[in-house]
Order: C-alpha cells, then sequence, then structure tokens
C-alpha cells in the first residue's frame, strides 16, 4: 500500500509541476513538452486506476499525435513570443483571484461530496475482475455493443475535423503549373495540331 | 494510507484549475490557451476515471475515452485555424483577431 501512495504522490506532483509550467513557461516549445510530461504522468495515474486501455491511448493519441501536432505548430509559425508574454503581469492578478475562487469551490465538493449507495450497488456495466476479462477486452465489449452509435459518432466527429483541418489548410497557390487531366482528355486532334504549308524562304 | 477516490479529485481539480488560469494569464498567446484547453480536458477524463473504478461501472471509461476524441477533433480544428490566421495576419496575438469587428 505504500508502495501505491508512492507512486501515486510521484504522478500527481510530476502531473500538476508539468500543467503549471505548461502555463507559466516563456518558450512555447517548452510548454508543449511540459504537456506531453503531463500527459504521460496522466498515463500512470489511469494506469494505477486500473483503467490500461486509457492510459495507452492516452500515450498514443496525446504524445503521438496532438503533442506533435503543437510542435509543429509552434515550430512553423514565425512568431515573436516575447511580443505575446506583454501584459502577462497585468492579467496575473485577476487570473489568480479567479483560479483561486475555482479552486476553493473544487476541493470544497471534493471535500463534501457523498455518493448514493445505490449508484454503487447498481452499476449499469460493472467492471469484471482482471483475471476474467482485461480491461481492453471488457472496454471493446461494451463500446461496440451498447454505446455503438456513441463509436460510430466519434468517428464522424473525426472525419468531419480531418476534412475541416485539410479544408482550412488547403491553398490554391497562384502561379503553379499543375496537371489538369480532363482538360489534357478533352483536347482533340483539331485543337491541338495544326499542320501548315510552310512556303519556301518565307518561315511562317 | 490508502489511496481513494478524493485524491484522485483534488489532482484533477488543480489540473483544471491551472487550465483556466493559463486561459487568463496567457491572453494573447493562443497557442498556449489551447494548451490550457487540453489541461481542462485532461483534468475532467481524470475525474471520469476515478469515477468510474470507484463506482466499479465501466461506463466511465468509455466516455472518457469519447471526450478524448473531442479534444484530438478540437486540437486539430483549433491548430488548422490558427495556421490560417496565421497565413492572413502574419500574427497569431488573441487582440488581432478583429476582422468582423464583433
Amino acid at each position: 500500500m505504500t508502495v501505491t501512495a508512492a507512486f501515486f504522490y510521484l504522478f500527481a506532483t510530476i502531473t500538476i509541476a508539468s500543467g503549471f509550467m505548461v502555463i507559466a513557461s516563456r518558450n512555447p516549445v517548452q510548454s508543449v513538452l511540459f504537456l506531453i510530461l503531463a500527459f504521460v504522468n496522466a498515463a500512470g495515474l489511469f494506469l494505477m486506476m486500473g483503467a490500461e486501455f486509457l492510459a495507452m491511448i492516452l500515450v498514443i493519441v496525446y504524445v503521438g499525435a496532438v503533442a506533435v501536432l503543437f510542435l509543429f505548430v509552434v515550430m512553423m509559425l514565425d512568431v515573436d513570443f516575447a511580443a505575446l508574454r506583454q501584459g502577462f503581469l497585468q492579467y496575473l492578478p485577476i487570473g489568480g483571484l479567479i483560479g483561486a475562487i475555482f479552486l476553493l469551490e473544487l476541493i470544497l465538493v471534493v471535500g463534501a461530496y457523498a455518493i448514493d449507495p445505490g449508484l454503487v450497488r447498481s452499476p449499469a456495466v460493472p467492471i469484471p475482475a482482471p483475471d476474467v476479462m482485461t480491461n481492453t477486452e471488457a472496454l471493446g465489449q461494451v463500446l461496440y455493443t451498447r454505446y455503438f452509435y456513441f463509436f460510430q459518432a466519434a468517428g464522424l466527429i473525426l472525419l468531419v475535423a480531418m476534412i475541416g483541418a485539410i479544408v482550412l489548410t488547403l491553398r490554391e497557390r497562384v502561379g503553379v503549373r499543375r496537371q489538369d487531366i480532363s482538360k489534357q482528355n478533352a483536347r482533340t486532334q483539331e485543337t491541338a495540331v495544326e499542320v501548315r504549308k510552310v512556303p519556301f524562304r518565307q518561315g511562317i | 494510507m490508502v489511496i481513494g477516490l478524493g485524491h484522485y479529485l483534488t489532482v484533477a481539480a488543480v489540473l483544471f484549475t491551472l487550465g483556466v488560469f493559463g486561459i487568463f494569464i496567457n491572453r494573447k498567446n493562443v497557442i498556449v490557451i489551447l494548451m490550457s484547453i487540453e489541461l481542462i480536458l485532461l483534468a475532467v477524463n481524470i475525474n471520469m476515471v476515478a469515477f468510474s473504478t470507484h463506482l466499479n461501472d465501466i461506463v466511465g471509461q468509455i466516455f472518457a475515452m469519447l471526450i478524448l476524441t473531442v479534444a484530438a477533433a478540437e486540437a486539430a480544428i483549433g491548430l488548422a485555424i490558427l495556421v490560417v490566421f496565421f497565413r492572413n495576419r502574419g500574427s497569431i496575438a488573441v487582440e488581432d483577431v478583429n476582422m468582423m469587428r464583433g
């Protein structure tokens, strides 16, 4: 039990510290790297809670895709980040006040909540014991049957996001010669080739 | 020392607050604001999984996965909009977002 507590505090401390560094770091590249650290440690917390599949998905999706996307954008855009730091201290008091109120309220909720005992007794889909079925298998058995429409909706959301991102960033560059297949196929011999009789010693 | 639901909820609450705080203090930098939104969604996911394991109900993990999907889609769209905006205006400062005079 002590080992569990030690690992919990390790993961929790690093998650929160790197979460703080994400918003406080001067360099956005460092912010992205701290975001990756926060996600990896949150995946550790998920593992400790017994959600192995979600922990691995978190590492794959966030660290492998989202954070790399952020890194690409931060490095691709030529932005003067020092200028964007102006007014950092100006917003600090109001931000700190609102943050403190938020945290206080949330801690009060966490400290005073009570769960309806009926909820604990009647879960919608109980988690099977780890020796009966793995977490991934259990998730799949629920996701592909009971929540199948949600699964499809998630796929549609990703499709729309993909199309949206492509349409937004695609641009027609002017002055670039492109191959136009339909235009090429529409050419006939009459429009393409012209036979002329060249007069002697005059040229065309 | 037993690590219970309250511990995880506290971590999620602190992370959520950091995300909200980050939006306030980085008012000018859209990239950091997007990262703060990711932090907020991560906090929500930690809550979902914590309640899922505490109530012995796997549905919470299903919904955490859906939140993950939406977060990934949101990051992709947000960054695409950011790239287009930078191409048009040459800056990503939030104050410059006034083309529509709204």
